[in-house]
């Protein structure tokens, strides 16, 4: 096993993945910590091993505008940004979603300015929730391999047609060095075949004016297409489990299923959050993790009979955390504790979180750091 | 699991230290990470990487508060950084120097002068001599993983046979 491993920072396995999966074109911004994964790609282009056309581009905008523009000519098509760069891109994200292309996009989650700070947040990328993009936020160096795979074959699906943002916490995974094992994904990504792709010799009409009548019905079809990726979610991670025997669900449950509590969050924080339980477990607390990777279309939670403490690393001001929101609003009988904890990359280690869990106050709000006086 | 902070200077090549070590445990088959910690870094900064050995996937990222070993690269970052702080009672300490630094008693203290070993074979580059090559020799002899996966490691990621040479130089050299 050792000798299949190798050892990659999560930008580099995000690059790795790309490189597989060949994509027709590349176009890009570089911004921290994306840097290296567009970095990686330009690299593998310059060097022979991807036949993609890299565009390097003069802005994070300019970058989602050329990716639409190449993907309606139904190629592959794939960008990386983070923070700032995604926000700049946030107009042209609707338009990709809207015109229905699966352009798959590296995301490094990176807090917003001001004060300036390039670590980990989740504020930009759930600030770009409603932009008709599949969310994924993943928590290891292979799982950001794995999913970026699984997402181009995600977003090409007809049934799909979306496209896909590949979340991972700035420094913490874009950073962080681990082993992981590279896939041949062979044929599990078909070819792209986008229906409704430019032909000169079957001219349409493409982002023509769609009036009042009309313009509902298009939204419709992105929210049937949202409800079916669930299935091809599915059924994509599956056929990854029988190909390459690595396992995924839209949200990973750790020790849950005699749980008393269970502590929510995403990313390399849901990761560490299994330590706290086995932490907490040792002290007779059963406690148990729900990782939440599919962020949209938004997934089911197992919460029957269990309290909650949802671990938020964003927030929404004047209202409280979005995950903490997210489930309340589906979920209005669930019982939780809402933490509002690494902001900017503040630490956060498994023992806070099972401080967190130990002085849980259910239907409260608690932002780590802040003493108890000020809440 | 095992926990080790390297203290080091940017550009003295700690990052590249530690993903060596993490791979080289990885080749004997244990679970490794390397982090650096990315603050305002820069060339002659003081900065620190951790690293990260178990025998299960790791699964922690928050930084290392409480490391079982420190690695000091560069011992003039004592002047302005605790190197100690948070090391475990009975902790280890290597450090690259040729003089007798004292240290508390409670900690096992290991040296090897990486900086004239590299010097002796004229591995310098920009002006500073390597010292994350031979560093790997001599925490292979301190036990963190075995001499041959220190040495594939290096061979990963430096063409130079010199690498090589100055990792079996300080796996000789290095005393307690």
């Amino acid at each position: 096993m050792s000798d299949k491993l190798v050892m990659s920072t999560g930008n580099k396995a995000v690059a790795a993945a790309v490189k597989m999966a060949q994509p027709t074109v590349v176009a890009a911004y570089p911004i921290t910590p994306q840097t290296e994964v567009i970095e990686a790609i330009a690299d593998y282009v310059e060097g022979g091993e991807m036949t993609a056309r890299y565009i390097p581009v003069e802005s994070e905008h300019s970058a989602m505008t050329a990716c639409i523009g190449a993907a309606i000519t139904g190629v592959r098509v794939f960008t990386a940004t983070s923070s700032h760069g995604l926000l700049y891109m946030h107009e042209m994200l609707h338009w990709a979603a809207g015109a229905r292309l699966p352009i798959v996009m590296g995301q490094v989650n990176r807090t917003i300015a001001p004060g300036w700070n390039i670590w980990a947040e989740h504020s930009d990328s759930l600030s770009q929730r409603d932009t008709g993009w599949l969310q994924i936020y993943v928590s290891t160096v292979q799982e950001a391999y794995d999913a970026t795979l699984m997402a181009f074959r995600i977003a090409e699906d007809n049934r799909v047609l979306l496209p896909v943002m590949i979340n991972m916490d700035g420094f913490l995974l874009s950073h962080i060095m681990q082993p992981f094992e590279m896939t041949e994904p062979g044929d599990f990504i078909p070819p792209i075949h986008l229906p409704h792709a430019i032909d000169v010799n079957d001219p349409h009409g493409y982002g023509a004016m769609s009036p009042a009548n009309v313009h509902y019905q298009f939204r419709f079809d992105m929210e049937k297409s949202m409800r079916a990726a669930r299935e091809v979610i599915a059924e994509t991670e599956a056929e990854f489990a029988k190909r390459f025997g690595r396992s995924y669900a839209p949200v990973e449950e750790y020790l849950c299923d005699d749980a008393d509590v269970v502590i929510v969050a995403m990313g390399t924080m849901g990761k560490e959050a299994e330590v706290a339980a086995d932490f907490l477990r040792s002290e007779g607390i059963k406690a148990g993790v729900m990782r939440i990777r599919w962020l949209r279309p938004f997934p089911e939670l197992n919460i029957a009979g269990k309290e909650l403490v949802v671990i938020d690393r964003d927030y929404s001001f004047g209202f409280g955390g979005v995950i903490a929101g997210e489930i309340q609003a589906r979920y209005p009988e669930a019982k939780m504790a809402r933490v509002i904890a690494g902001l900017g990359g503040q630490e956060v280690t498994f023992e806070d979180m099972a401080e967190f869990v130990r002085s849980r106050k259910i239907g409260t709000e608690f932002w780590f750091g802040i003493p108890e006086e000020e809440q | 699991m095992y926990e080790i902070r390297i203290h080091s200077r940017g550009g003295q090549g700690g990052v590249t230290a530690a993903r060596m070590m993490a791979s080289a445990a990885v080749k004997d088959g244990k679970f490794a990470t390397a982090c650096p910690f990315y603050g305002a870094e820069r060339r002659g900064a003081p900065i620190v990487s951790f690293v990260r050995i178990d025998e299960a996937p790791v699964r922690i990222y928050s930084q290392i508060r409480k490391p079982d070993m420190i690695i000091i690269l560069d011992p003039t970052v004592m002047e302005t950084v605790d190197v100690l702080d948070g090391l475990k009672e009975g902790g280890s300490i290597f450090i690259n120097t040729h003089e007798d630094i004292e240290f508390p008693p409670q900690f096992k203290v290991y040296k090897a002068d990486l900086t004239g070993i590299a010097l002796s074979k004229n591995l310098v580059v920009a002006g500073s001599p390597i010292l994350n090559t031979p560093v790997i020799g001599a925490l292979a002899k301190l036990g963190l993983f075995t001499h041959e996966s220190g040495k594939k490691a290096i061979e990963e990621t430096f063409a130079d046979v010199r690498n090589i040479e100055v990792a079996e130089k300080a796996f000789e050299e290095v005393t307690a």
